[in-house]
């Protein structure tokens, strides 16, 4: 199988830094020193191990996986798209957990202290298994901008977190996808700090057709692109 | 064709935990991966991993989450969920350090066997908080395999002052064995961090 092979390099031109001095808690926390290069033994073991057993028939659906007496308020969602690798093969059957402020920009998390409501239908969390293709599709409310002690006045444009393992452990990626024409984006230095050339993609796509029936909710497309199997460029 | 770009890491941020470590941190969210990646009646010497992570200034940090992947008491790395099911043994782990008043992670687990000839037991490591940008990959090795340690052909690789940044340190409790292993994102004592 693909895992057999060991894993593409990272491409540093289109990563953040550790250190980064507008993203303010950077200062303390990345590492200092630089990575030392690991023998390719690692690179090629596989990610964890689950199957669509472990997911619940609604993980998928934020808007119904914590309803209580009611259905969360917002303006619902489709985000789906396609886990690729970079010569563009589907990653398939790979885990995808996402987390999300809720529509008025309040995380559930117990130490968001942002003066902004809870919705007692929504938690905000969710996830699914890409298909066969490196497909995944999850309906949510769309979350609100938060506040944030970063800089005076700092306002995190909406975004949700993505989670993904792909085939490999080092493939792991933690990212946030962001919506199109957000005005805080030019204004955001968590954003910003991803290189220029590759900030774009994690801006995702209005697509109207995409969520399905008419009329029910918005689409938004995001594509996500995973570090896969090493190919030289006769394979590719 | 032209490559797609590699999609750019953000950071994890300070909300996690009821997408990621629900359980642990008392949300009304199953958890597909948590601290115990060993049930009682998993084979090989049953331990506790355990220690904290500290910033720049030596304070421990609240908002930190590892992930650890190895292999079971012989050497061989899960294959299937079926596999995990039938030895008690899942291979992988995730633990936040938001639970505890000291800020302590913990895992238990068996301490792993070696991978392949020639190398030392180790346990591969994700960190990852508000305030890194891309998580960081490390690797703990156990201070009671001195010969192996000498002879892995990964630490070898690593400067012989910094090494010990990746050596856990075997405590025998009347509770069990744990394996204390604290990581330093920043200073003089900065865990050694892997490009892989």
């Amino acid at each position: 199988m693909a895992a057999d092979k060991p894993i593409a390099p990272r491409d540093w031109k289109t990563q953040p830094p550790y250190l980064y001095p507008d993203y303010k808690s950077t200062a303390k926390r990345g590492p200092t020193r630089p990575l030392l290069p690991l023998k390719s033994a690692l690179a090629q073991r596989h990610a964890p191990v689950y199957g669509q057993e472990d997911i619940g028939a609604l993980d998928h659906d934020l808007t119904r996986n914590a309803v209580r007496n009611g259905v969360p308020l917002g303006e619902r969602i489709v985000v789906t798209g396609r886990v690729l690798d970079e010569d563009g093969r589907p990653a398939a059957h790979t885990l995808i957990e996402i987390w999300q402020a809720n529509a008025a920009g309040r995380y559930v998390h117990k130490i968001d202290q942002h003066n902004a409501p809870l919705d007692p239908n929504f938690l905000g969390a969710g996830r699914c298994l890409t298909d066969k293709d490196g497909r995944y599709r999850f309906l949510t409310i769309k979350p609100g901008a938060y506040p944030w002690q970063n800089h005076p006045n700092g306002w995190r444009p909406n975004h949700i977190h993505f989670s993904l393992f792909g085939q490999y452990f080092a493939s792991r990626l933690v990212t946030q996808m962001f919506f199109p024409g957000d005005p805080l984006l030019a204004l955001d230095p968590i954003y910003l700090s991803a290189p220029e050339g590759a900030r774009g993609s994690l801006v995702s796509r209005l697509n109207l057709d995409a969520a399905g029936e008419p009329g029910f909710a918005l689409g938004y497309e995001f594509d996500l692109v995973l570090r896969g199997p090493h190919r030289t460029p006769t394979e590719a | 064709m032209a490559k797609l770009i590699q999609t750019p890491s953000q950071t994890v941020g300070p909300y996690f935990a009821y997408g990621l470590t629900s359980e642990q941190y008392g949300y009304d969210f199953k958890s597909l991966f948590g601290p115990v990646l060993a049930e009682p009646q998993a084979d090989g010497e049953h331990i506790r991993l355990i220690g904290r992570v500290f910033d720049g200034d030596g304070v421990p940090i609240n908002d930190a989450m590892l992930e650890i992947r190895q292999p079971d008491s012989r050497g061989r790395f899960v294959a299937s969920r079926a596999e995990a099911v039938a030895s008690g043994f899942c291979g992988f782990g995730r633990c936040g350090t938001g639970t505890r008043p000291s800020r302590h992670y913990w895992f238990d687990t068996v301490k792993p066997g070696p991978a392949a000839p020639g190398e030392a037991p180790c346990i591969d490591v994700i960190v990852t908080m508000r305030g890194t940008l891309l998580h960081a990959f490390t690797r703990i090795y156990f201070d009671d395999e001195g010969d192996a340690n000498a002879r892995d052909p990964v630490l070898a690789t690593v400067p012989a002052e910094r090494r010990a940044t990746l050596v856990a340190q075997r405590q025998v409790e009347p509770g069990g064995v744990s394996y204390l292993f604290d990581l330093r994102m920043q200073g003089p004592k900065e865990t050694v961090f892997f490009d892989l």
